[in-house]
């Protein structure tokens, strides 16, 4: 065998395991995915979606109060951490050499990586302590805080990446900076800045720990956020550590459905990120 | 040399310690092609980038001397003594790349000068600029059957074509050209090339090039740039027949470029 031969076939090798790892490190998911529709699926119907509990011994009900109490969740959450995000990131991509670029980009970096729970505790200090009671607005608070870095980073990147020409291209036509901004900039950049909102959406939707002792968790069905509220991990994680057999099969179909919510949201993402 | 548009006075313009304009004194006729020639690096982007204030959005730029507009009612404008937005809209700019707003359809962009201003044009009227100035730059038959399509499906030469459409359609005293076609074929630099010679019985065009060739097929003046000092200014046919500075002599025998 010549020295050609054995390179041939050493790169033959290293090139099936390759392709062999790559193959198995999607079973994970695959794996998560197949148990979840095994045991969620038939319990998902129509009464599912849209009934609230039941009191445990009778049958059916459904987990309605956990789907309003995530999107009511989900939504405080963009209503505080989307404008602040971007206008972080306007700041962050325009004067990207200041000090205070500097500062706030490591905070944010940092933000990113503080566990969640401890995000968690922060709202139980900053609204449940001072109102006296857990809320649907101290879960939103701590979720719209984990979803701000992501937010403000998305924003930056993608204003980075818009050429430099185009912002000139408005401010010779005498367009003032603000309305360059506006009109200009953000345009350009929408699909991205949605990618990360979308992208942040999924992050908060499972999210568990920080609802502990915030959104706390709620049987019935709450539209008002300053009281407790139910959320499809909360339910999910309050069904699985129950002693009963119905409300199993009810957390399989619960997670069911958030998986499927993530997913979709990954896969709307992935199609307007390549559409750009 | 009677009618002046642009002048300049002991123009001086760096970057933080670098000086890119030393001290040019250069007035630029009306309804003439001005090229501004020299090798890379001697300033001549920095020069016109003076003449709509762009030069200040740099980080650490400065700039010294004064820079007049003369109007045709012989109004004269100190350009950095006034709003800067005002001084852009009078004196446009097209850009080395071309750059059409890639969110807005062939339409939007003719008339984005109006649409980023907030400025409200009656439908007829902005379809009556966006027809006039698309002619004018050669682009309307080509381009009439869809206007409303994005800007960024055009090739590379209509695209510069539709940005010089942009510039030109809010009306004006001066545009000034940044290498206009580096980065085009010489099928689409040779059209635009004619286009400017058609337009400058309505607009000043100030066009900076290190191409030889290309300021001495497109203009009237000449002015050769040299390490950010102004070696030489005139009629392109005299500087280029009779260069009475060294450096001009050899800059247009490509000893130096």
């Amino acid at each position: 065998m010549t020295k050609y031969e054995l390179r041939i076939i050493k790169s033959k090798v290293i090139s099936v395991i390759l392709t062999f790892i790559t193959i198995v490190s999607t079973f994970p998911f695959l794996l998560v995915l197949y148990f979840i529709m095994k045991n969620g699926i038939s319990v998902i119907n129509w009464e599912f979606l849209t009934s609230l509990p039941k009191p445990v011994g009778e049958p059916g009900g459904g987990i309605l109060n956990a789907i309003i109490g995530t999107a009511i969740l989900v939504t405080i959450a963009l209503i505080l951490s989307v404008p602040f995000g971007i206008l972080a990131g306007i700041y962050l991509a325009e004067r990207s050499e200041t000090k205070i670029a500097f500062i706030s980009r490591l905070v944010s970096e940092i933000l990113q990586g503080v566990p969640s729970i401890v995000i968690g505790i922060i709202a139980y200090l900053w609204v449940v302590k001072p109102i006296g009671y857990f809320s649907a607005l101290s879960g939103g608070v701590a979720l719209g805080i984990i979803m701000l870095p992501l937010v403000i980073k998305s924003t930056e990147e993608i204003l980075k990446l818009i050429p430099h020409e185009l912002k000139e291209a408005s401010l010779a036509l005498g367009v003032p900076y603000y309305k360059t901004i506006l009109k200009v900039m953000i345009p350009a950049g929408l699909s991205g800045i949605l990618t990360g909102v979308l992208t942040g959406i999924a992050r908060i939707a499972g999210e568990t720990a920080p609802l502990l002792f915030t959104a706390f968790g709620n049987p019935f069905l709450s539209f008002n956020i300053l009281k407790p509220i139910s959320a499809l991990p909360l339910l999910i994680f309050t069904y699985a550590i129950s002693p009963y057999e119905n409300w199993w099969a009810k957390a399989w179909g619960a997670s069911c459905i958030l998986v499927f919510f993530v997913l979709s949201l990954n896969i709307i993402t992935r199609l307007i990120s390549t559409r750009r | 040399m009677s009618d002046i548009v642009l002048r300049t006075e002991n123009l001086t313009a760096s970057y933080d310690e670098h000086i890119a304009v030393k001290n040019v004194n250069l007035s630029i006729v009306r309804n003439k092609i001005t090229a501004i020639m020299g090798p890379s690096g001697c300033g001549k982007t920095t020069l016109i980038r003076c003449f709509n204030r762009m030069h200040e959005l740099s980080p650490k730029a400065r700039v010294e001397g004064k820079v007049f507009l003369i109007e045709n009612s012989n109004e004269v404008i100190d350009i950095y003594s006034v709003d800067p937005m005002l001084v852009r809209r009078k004196i446009g700019m097209v850009f080395q790349k071309p750059n059409p707003f890639p969110t807005m359809s062939i339409y939007e962009n003719v008339i984005a000068g109006y649409i980023l201003n907030g400025i409200r044009l009656k439908k007829s009227d902005a379809d009556e600029i966006v027809e006039e100035t698309l002619k004018k730059v050669s682009l309307w038959d080509e381009v009439k059957d869809q206007l409303r399509k994005k800007g960024a499906f055009l090739s590379g030469g209509q695209q510069q074509r539709l940005c010089i459409a942009r510039a030109l359609a809010m009306k004006p005293d001066v545009i000034l050209l940044d290498e206009p076609t580096s980065a085009l074929d010489p099928v689409a630099t040779m059209k635009i090339e004619e286009l400017l010679e058609q337009l400058k019985n309505t607009v000043t065009i100030v066009i900076v090039t290190h191409n030889v060739g290309q300021a001495g097929r497109v203009s009237d003046y000449v002015a050769f740039m040299y390490l950010g000092e102004l070696v030489e200014y005139g009629p392109t046919d005299v500087i280029f027949t009779r260069p009475s500075h060294e450096k001009t002599e050899e800059f247009l025998s490509g000893k130096i470029g």
